[in-house]
């Protein structure tokens, strides 16, 4: 048992369980909490410098050799979305800090982001596609109680409709999951891919494909299936809104780019395709919904989906480039979305309002705030010499690169499009002058405070600053993740032990039938 | 046996999505309750439905004897049974806890998220 793939989700796991056990002493509470994030983060960060020194990090649990026992798998792409989880962990628990006041809603907020990021590791880590699902739903059942946390109207409102969709996809997950086992007798991942080869029945391997796809795609919010998405993500405080943000929908978007490069690649002039239109459909839906809206925080959530569809762009053209930039996407989108959400949050606590026709002057009052907010804002409409720009510079190249031409001018357009939507932001919340019917201009928040508050959106502004002048480093893991996924050789060889093929004839799968 | 089992997924699966589909969000929960059965019950019969002895390996032997039932099906089920049931129960408690605050289990008239100004109240 390798201790460094089990590190990401037993500590957060453990950080839970004795938050829960502190409830009522906030300080103690804290304290495990940010001694938890602080090892997460360190944790996660030898995982991916061992995981690039020797390739993929495979460990078994319980010592039952795959595809019998549950395998944790470390590959470039796995070990890289750990790490920024980690990063994303560590600023949602700071900013927690500063932003909900002890007493109130904080006793289950912190241990409920600890089990949340102990689901999300796992499903990255997962080598089989049974314990991908339970991971999910020790998500979702922490990212439920996280966004109901402090019970206002809105927030159950939107808890409903969130709750609703995300089990009808876990339900679909988990009748896809008992299709494909039916079909191959397996569960493993890198079993699966072998065994998918031999099926002769394509057309159901096709149809658990779509399956796959709808369940995902609620997960991941891609068009038309992401209504829960803008309906709840405003609702929530500030620091879990900024998780959600960054972290919920792009395990969906890693689950659809594990499972369609390593399982079903049967049939790719279907599937993929399929998956074409949705990231075009996605991406111009969520820009257009995000120009309509006039509320910061939703304006935010919009923009979600509309870059979920880049991502799922990059595995729609399935060619390495096209994987590569999905990588360098995901990577990229998760420390920018997370970091608008938080900026989000504090100019909601500096003025007391999200909504534009209530905000104004944060530009004159906040200059840093507003510096802050510049940054990530126009890295996700891929201004270079930002994060963004690279990651839509990529995608697009490979789309050029794929002969999908459409799409690389839908692509640009919704670029220019989400551009009009933070320049809106930009116009209205920190240019134009205080509207005079919101009230006294803001007091200045005490330093400890804003010290909490913008320490994380510092930090996060800082490395897209840092991946947009030196974006080898970043590259260069994208560019071995996507070389990992499109050959999936390797991933099988460190899964499998291949010295004792016969073993596997025997036992583990159904009886004929 | 097979294709009784899967015609009473079916029917399950019919009936959970008729009940989904109703603004009543009582409805919607139970619709919730009968589509986990379903998928459960899909997971049993994809996984094979033969009598088979019982999985224990004799001592001193490396493999169980041939002609052993596979356990794993139901193993996933057990699984998906418990995380299905808290789940149902988050659901319901979501459910009263909505009625009380909004006043209503009609899905249409829960309005607060998202309201038809286009701003949300403030959380």
């Amino acid at each position: 048992m390798n201790w460094l793939l089990v590190g990401p989700i037993a500590l957060p796991l453990g950080a839970a369980v004795i938050g829960f056990c502190l409830r009522g002493r906030d300080s103690a509470q804290r304290a495990v909490s940010l001694i938890a994030a602080l090892g997460l983060a360190g944790v996660a960060t030898k995982l991916l410098a061992v995981v690039w020194q020797n390739g993929i990090t495979v460990s078994q649990m319980g010592g039952w050799p795959a595809p019998f026992g549950i395998t944790l798998v470390a590959d470039h792409l796995s070990s890289a979305m750990v790490a920024v989880t980690a990063v994303i962990g560590l600023a949602t628990v700071i900013y927690s800090f500063g932003n909900t006041p002890p007493g109130e809603i904080s006793y289950a907020l912190h241990p409920l982001v600890h089990a949340l990021l102990a689901g999300v590791c796992g499903a990255f880590l997962a080598g089989d596609i049974f314990n991908l699902y339970v991971w999910f739903e020790v998500m979702l059942i922490a990212s439920f109680a996280l966004l109901v946390l402090g019970g206002t109207r809105s927030q159950l409102d939107g808890a409903v409709r969130y709750a609703a969709l995300s089990l009808i996809a876990t339900t679909l997950l988990l009748s896809g999951i008992g299709l494909l086992y039916g079909i191959t007798g397996t569960l493993n991942m890198a079993d699966l891919h072998l065994r998918v080869q031999e099926v002769e029945n394509q057309g159901l391997l096709t149809v658990v494909a779509v399956l796959f796809i709808i369940a995902f795609g609620i997960k991941s919010a891609v068009f038309p299936l992401f209504f829960w998405l803008p309906a709840s993500y405003h609702t929530p405080k500030a620091a879990v809104s900024a998780i959600f943000s960054g972290l919920l929908t792009k395990v969906g978007v890693y689950a659809l780019m594990r499972v369609f490069t390593l399982i079903f690649t049967h049939d790719v002039g279907y599937t993929h395709e399929l998956l074409l239109w949705v990231a075009g459909a996605t991406m111009v839906t969520g820009v257009l919904g995000a120009a309509s809206q006039n509320e910061l925080r939703r304006i935010l959530s919009f923009h979600i989906i509309s870059q979920i569809g880049y991502m799922i762009l990059g595995i729609a053209l399935f060619t390495e480039f096209g994987i590569l930039g999905g990588v360098f996407y995901i990577i990229h989108h998760i420390i920018v979305k997370a970091n608008l959400f938080f900026v989000a949050g504090a100019a909601d606590r500096i003025s007391g309002s999200t909504d534009l026709s209530r905000l104004g002057g944060l530009y004159r009052d906040r200059p840093l705030l507003a510096l802050l907010f510049f940054v990530p804002a126009f890295s996700l409409a891929g201004f270079p010499p930002l994060s963004g720009f690279w990651a839509k510079l990529l995608l697009i190249q490979a789309s050029i690169e794929a002969s999908e031409f459409v799409i690389a001018g839908v692509a640009l357009a919704v670029g220019l499009m989400t551009a009009y939507s933070m320049t809106k932001i930009w116009l209205n919340a920190f240019w134009k002058a205080r509207p005079a019917d919101a009230g006294p201009p803001p007091m200045p928040l005490p330093i400890r405070l804003r010290m909490l508050l913008l320490g994380p959106i510092t930090g996060l502004a800082a490395l897209t600053l840092a991946i947009g002048l030196y974006a080898k480093p970043l590259y260069s893991v994208a560019e071995r993740a996507a070389r990992e996924l499109m050959d999936p050789s390797h991933y099988v060889e460190a899964v499998l032990d291949t010295d004792h093929p016969a073993q596997r004839q025997v036992i583990g799968r159904p009886p004929a039938q | 046996m097979e294709p009784i089992i899967a015609v009473v997924v079916g029917v399950l699966m019919a009936a959970s999505v008729y009940l989904m589909l109703s603004r009543n969000l009582v409805r919607f929960v139970f619709g919730l309750a009968l589509i986990s059965h379903a998928a459960n019950l899909l997971i049993f019969v994809s996984g094979g439905m033969i009598r088979g002895m019982t999985p224990l390996i004799a001592p001193n032997a490396a493999l169980p004897e041939p002609g052993v039932a596979n356990a794993l099906p139901q193993a996933l089920m057990l699984t998906a049974i418990v995380i299905s049931f808290s789940v149902l129960a988050f659901a319901l408690v979501l459910a009263f806890r909505t009625y009380e605050e909004l006043k209503t289990v009609d899905t249409d008239a829960m309005r607060a998220a998202e309201p038809d100004n286009g701003i949300g109240e403030e959380s």
